[in-house]
């Protein structure tokens, strides 16, 4: 498109577009500076660089608490609770894309009904649920609830995706002897793959950042994942800054580092379904 | 958009000795939501016409904790209050988030070089977890440490160094403003799509009838980003709502200083979870806000879904 933009309004935005990278990006690079600093730098100056690189804190931040069961248990909770959403959404899916009974549209209404479901109000009722299930400071607990409210915004992108595909794709598939079951595993899945990249974006970042059902269901320390951990944390360490800023950095980390490889897919899948 | 081309929904008759084995694919996705967001919802709503005491449920009382919520002290005070601080989180994520977000996308459609990495430099913070973004503001905000005083001073402007989540005054501001930071990169890539969705043959069009600048932002471009507008505006509504983990992180469940910070869901939270409130925890009027707030939230969500259906039947 060719707008005529004069030279100063052009010089205007790019100035305005790469000041706001600084906003966007400064507070994440001075947490991870000031990491590497010790309490005495960041007190005395907290915009200065560090003064020497050193993992110690890291070190000390492994020690003090448990952070590997931290990080250990978020990705036993997020991979899981994704993989099951993925597979349970893509079945119900396929269900509600290809096969017209009289109930078939109820029950993709029923489904779409959850995505105006704010689920944290249903807490009070879910922790009496969890805690007769007597699954209170497990993490089946997050698992379960993870992978519950991802189910309907994934049955409406899947679907989505199915009713595009064509059917002469099935019954090929039928006609070679394929059974239902095959049909969908062998057939579609892989033809499904890139609306289930982004179901598994989508669900991953809001499963792997999630703490507030954490907070509610489990109390165990070395049940906790990495956000509670970081209540954790913060609630025994307040003055100890150098050690907060890393436990910070390190929680951050992992994400950001699944970011840069596929900053694309992320950017698109996160904003699937908004702008349809 | 992923429809086009697709001339009606096509369908399959299952077939063979094992064609009910379909019937069971909806099965477990079913099941696991109807027991884990379905019930947990509707039971929210029986809970509110409840007596409790603790967590044991007491006699059927009918709409008494609502009237108690809206008319007895300090429960109305606390409501409108918090209701308050959600509206001003509305306006404000409105104005700064999805101002400020506008026109950088309106900036990166105008072809800036390097637009590839000012979206993810935009982005990146969204990548984190509530939590560390409202612990890290907090390491920020710090009236004697932290970087934004310190930056201040070092610019000269000493004066305007406050204990930003310190004073009544500042507190709410300086957390929405973190939410701003925090959404602006999704917000910004929504836009971004509404812009790049219009027809470049009707901006020419313009042009050619003499549309320029402001004019041609104002009287053309905007009209046309209006699904993009609407449904940005409808997330903000939401989410401004909900607004619970940056408040619980930066000030903690009573909506610290003097619950000048307080949302309706941080207040939820504290009739439903904490006694810190002084006394029991009260699970009948908790409740009976989580109704309150679904009402508001579901009714508004249910018009963003709507609109996104009639978006996708047009295409």
């Amino acid at each position: 498109m060719d707008l005529k933009t004069s030279v100063s309004t052009r010089a205007i935005q790019y100035m305005l577009a790469y000041l706001f990278v600084l906003v966007s990006l400064y507070p994440i690079v001075l947490m991870v500076a000031s990491s590497f600093k010790t309490n005495m730098e960041i007190f005395a100056n907290p915009l200065s660089l560090p003064q020497s690189f050193s993992l110690d804190v890291y070190r000390k931040l492994w020690e003090v608490v448990p952070f590997g069961d931290f990080l250990l248990n978020s990705v036993i909770v997020s991979v899981t609770s994704v993989v099951l959403i993925a597979v349970f959404s893509a079945m119900a899916a396929f269900y509600v894309a290809r096969f017209s009974y009289r109930w078939t549209g109820v029950l993709y209404f029923f489904f779409l009904v959850g995505l105006m479901i704010p689920i944290k109000l249903g807490i009070v009722p879910l922790f009496l649920l969890m805690k007769n299930l007597g699954l209170l400071n497990s993490l089946w607990s997050l698992i379960l609830i993870y992978t519950a409210s991802g189910i309907p915004i994934s049955v409406f992108i899947l679907t989505g995706f199915f009713r595009t595909l064509p059917v002469e794709l099935e019954e090929a598939a039928r006609i070679d002897g394929c059974n239902h079951f095959q049909v969908f595993w062998r057939v579609l899945l892989p033809l499904i793959r890139p609306a289930l990249g982004t179901v598994v974006i989508i669900n991953f970042i809001s499963a792997w950042n999630d703490f507030f059902f954490p907070l509610i269901f489990i109390q165990e320390d070395a049940l906790k994942t990495i956000p509670v951990g970081m209540m954790v944390l913060f609630g025994e360490y307040e003055t100890d800054w150098s050690l907060l800023f890393a436990g910070l950095t390190l929680s951050a980390l992992p994400m950001i580092v699944v970011f840069l490889l596929a900053s694309r897919q992320f950017m698109e899948g996160l904003t699937a379904g908004a702008v349809k | 958009m992923a429809n086009i081309g697709v001339p009606k929904r096509q369908t399959i008759t299952p077939k063979g000795r094992f064609r009910w084995i379909v019937h069971l694919f909806p099965l477990p996705a079913l099941v696991i939501y109807a027991m884990f967001v379905v019930y947990p919802i509707f039971s929210a709503f029986t809970y509110s016409l409840y007596e409790w005491n603790g967590i044991k449920q007491g006699v059927f009382v009918g709409l008494k904790n609502f009237l108690t919520l809206f008319s007895v002290e300090p429960f109305n005070t606390m409501f409108w209050n918090a209701f308050g601080h959600n509206v001003i989180y509305f306006l404000v994520e409105m104005i700064v988030q999805n101002g400020i977000a506008f026109a950088l996308a309106f900036f990166i459609y105008r072809k800036l070089r390097g637009s590839g990495f000012l979206k993810v430099a935009y982005f990146m913070p969204r990548l984190l977890s509530v939590i560390v973004v409202g612990f890290l503001w907090k390491l920020i905000l710090n009236p004697n440490y932290g970087a934004l005083n310190t930056l201040l001073t070092n610019l000269g402007l000493g004066s305007w160094a406050k204990p930003w989540l310190g004073d009544p005054d500042t507190a709410l501001l300086a957390i929405i403003l973190v939410n701003c930071w925090f959404g602006i990169g999704f917000a910004m890539l929504i836009f971004l799509a509404g812009l790049q969705s219009i027809p470049e043959e009707l901006i020419e069009a313009a042009r050619l009838d003499g549309a320029k600048g402001i004019s041609m932002l104002v009287k053309i471009i905007l009209p046309l980003c209006m699904p993009a507008i609407t449904i940005m505006t409808i997330f903000t509504f939401i989410q401004a709502f909900e607004a619970f983990e940056l408040v619980y992180a930066m000030q903690g469940s009573m909506g610290e200083p003097f619950r000048s910070t307080d949302t309706l869901a941080v207040y939820f939270y504290r009739l439903a979870f904490s006694s810190a409130g002084g006394g029991d925890v009260a699970i009948g009027l908790g409740s009976a806000l989580a109704v309150v707030l679904f009402a508001i939230v579901a009714s508004v969500s249910a018009l963003s879904l709507y609109l996104m259906r009639k978006r996708e039947v047009q295409h």
